[in-house]
């Protein structure tokens, strides 16, 4: 589902963010990409939704080659690939259910539809009762459960979360961590990138450990 | 599944993301009770099925009527927006009514110039000088002869004996003209045209000039030309006011509709990470644009109209003072609409322009 061979991402200013980076992520796969802030982790990811392309290397997502991708075609790759934003990236000028709904809009899902979707992915993150708030009414953590609803609303094959535990305690991140599993047993491939290695060992996933630019360890760790 | 070529596998399979969402995923609840390998089984058959062309029959149908859902959201949020501040939105409308309605009045006042300058153009008489050996019975045999043509509307003789009357009544010479012996004026035909048009005229002119009894034929031509001329130099500067107002018009729209995209960047930013398309990120600010350029469109009407009415009165007292029924004439129902049009067309370019220069600067970093 994701693919990286021998990639390498250098920015202008001369950065390398990433090099020689090689891994697959499965269909149906679950892991954790971890490293200390600036080790690359957020230019993989960005790599994988096309906000950045790699200097050198492939990466393939469901088949796409990213490198080859006309501009034309990077929104129909980022409708399958879901995002759980660090920053949430929520709308604050329109309701919860507006901001659920925004991918099957753009979609261009009828209208009855979206309603049942939109609801069936808010009672997942159990904020059905809060549809009609904005998001600046939400603590940090149901913000964070709504950006998750907007993600997979729209049911993508791919599910990318951007330190998705960041601020919250250790009770809610074990809750959103479950919410992903849920999502993975669904047959959802799922990478995280959190830096959270408590949490990560205690899952007992696969880890990606990322450290200046290159994977140091691939596997379970123990 | 990843070993296909890239330039293969990257197109059928963008085409077929719709369809797979569609097909292949069952609802939420659903799929948390459903056991994985339902989903992976299903998901395969949709990108290589045979039966693919059935798929997108359907899936263009739906995707038409969600593109015209779409449009008509967006043109009604877009509305709404703009009403949600009607201040700023009436300041837009109002600098784009004054810039249409510049250009549109001076087409209106040059429209009555003509109506009014067509009325006069009647009075345009040619003058014919009778050779002094032209006898008066000639003279008014020609006279009837002259009134007979079609290019004719009318003719006047005036005698020696009735020339020398109105010299003398008209000129303040009268007195002067006593010591004169004999009478020193020709007899006169005057020949007013039945044609429109300097040239015909000039034509009429030249013909007439030519008969035998005419010492000279004389169009009173120069005002006629002046009037002319300053008539095509008014088409000419409406044609540069109203270029010059609609680049004006463009600016304006571009600018607003550049600030529009600088509130919602962050908006944009968003709904492209999560798979909007150009298209999609565009079309708010196009109908934006519309809005602007419909509303100025609609005000620049009522401001010609409520000028008019207010100008009606005194151009009805004042043409009744030259006993004449004349009352200006104000758009019709076909300048109207090309005006609204014309706005409307106006506000949606000026979007394009403005989202075509700053929309592709805003990329998700």
């Amino acid at each position: 589902m994701i693919q990286f061979s021998n990639v390498f991402k250098r920015y202008e200013n001369g950065h390398e963010a990433l090099q020689n980076v090689n891994f697959t992520l499965h269909e149906g796969e679950m892991a954790f990409l971890t490293g200390h802030s600036g080790a690359g982790k957020s230019t993989l990811l960005k790599l994988i939704m096309r906000m950045e392309v790699a200097t050198r290397g492939q990466v393939m997502i469901d088949g796409l080659h990213l490198a080859q991708m006309s501009k034309r075609h990077i929104p129909f790759l980022r409708r399958k690939v879901g995002v759980v934003f660090q920053d949430h990236q929520l709308l604050f000028d329109r309701s919860v259910f507006d901001n659920v709904a925004l991918p099957l809009v753009i979609e261009g899902m009828d209208p009855t539809d979206i309603g049942k979707r939109v609801r069936a992915a808010l009672d997942k993150v159990g904020l059905l009762s809060k549809e009609k708030f904005t998001p600046i009414m939400l603590s940090g953590g149901e913000q964070q459960r709504v950006g998750i609803a907007r993600a997979v609303v729209n049911k993508p094959p791919i599910l990318l979360a951007d330190e998705p535990t960041g601020n919250l305690d250790p009770q809610l991140s074990a809750e959103i961590m479950q919410l992903f599993r849920q999502f993975n047993a669904v047959g959802v491939t799922v990478l995280i990138a959190s830096h959270d290695l408590n949490l990560i060992t205690r899952m007992g996933l696969r880890m990606l450990a990322l450290s200046e630019g290159s994977i140091t360890h691939d596997g379970v760790p123990r | 599944m990843i070993g296909k070529r890239p330039g293969h596998a990257s197109k059928p399979s963008g085409a077929t993301f719709p369809d797979q969402r569609r097909t292949s995923k069952p609802p939420p609840q659903n799929a948390v009770k459903r056991k994985p390998p339902n989903r992976l089984r299903s998901e395969p058959p949709p990108r290589k099925s045979t039966g693919g062309a059935q798929i997108s029959k359907v899936k263009t149908s739906t995707r038409f009527r969600a593109w015209r859902r779409h449009h008509a959201s967006m043109a009604a949020d877009s509305l709404k927006r703009l009403l949600k501040a009607p201040g700023s939105s009436l300041m837009t409308w109002a600098v784009i009514a004054i810039a249409l309605s510049l250009p549109v009045a001076l087409y209106i006042f040059l429209n009555n110039a003509q109506l009014v300058s067509s009325n006069w153009d009647g009075t345009a008489q040619i003058s014919l000088y009778l050779k002094s050996e032209v006898s008066d019975v000639e003279g008014r045999d020609l006279r009837q002869e002259l009134q007979m043509q079609d290019d004719i509307a009318e003719t006047r003789y005036m005698s020696k004996d009735q020339t020398l009357a109105e010299f003398k009544e008209f000129s303040g010479f009268g007195e002067a003209l006593n010591y004169l012996d004999g009478n020193p004026l020709p007899a006169v035909i005057v020949v007013r045209p039945n044609i429109n048009g300097i040239e015909a005229q000039e034509a009429l002119v030249a013909t007439l000039n030519d008969l035998p009894q005419v010492e000279e034929a004389q169009l009173d031509l120069a005002w006629v030309k002046r009037l002319f001329h300053i008539m095509e130099l008014g088409q000419r500067m409406i044609t540069a006011l109203g270029l010059l107002l609609g680049l004006a018009v463009l600016l304006v729209v571009g600018n607003t509709i550049r600030l529009a995209i600088e509130n919602r960047r962050q908006e944009i930013v968003v709904i492209k990470l999560i798979g909007a398309t150009n298209a999609f990120v565009r079309r708010p600010f196009l109908y934006t644009g519309l809005w602007y350029g419909l509303g100025g469109g609609i005000l620049a009407w009522i401001l010609i109209n409520t000028s008019l009415f207010w100008l009606d009165g005194p151009v009805r007292s004042l043409a009744s003072a030259y006993a004449s029924d004349f009352s200006l004439i104000g758009l019709s129902l076909r300048d109207s609409l090309l005006l609204l049009v014309s706005g409307t067309l106006l506000g949606w370019l000026g979007a394009w322009i403005a989202v075509g220069r700053h929309l592709g600067a805003i990329e998700p970093r």
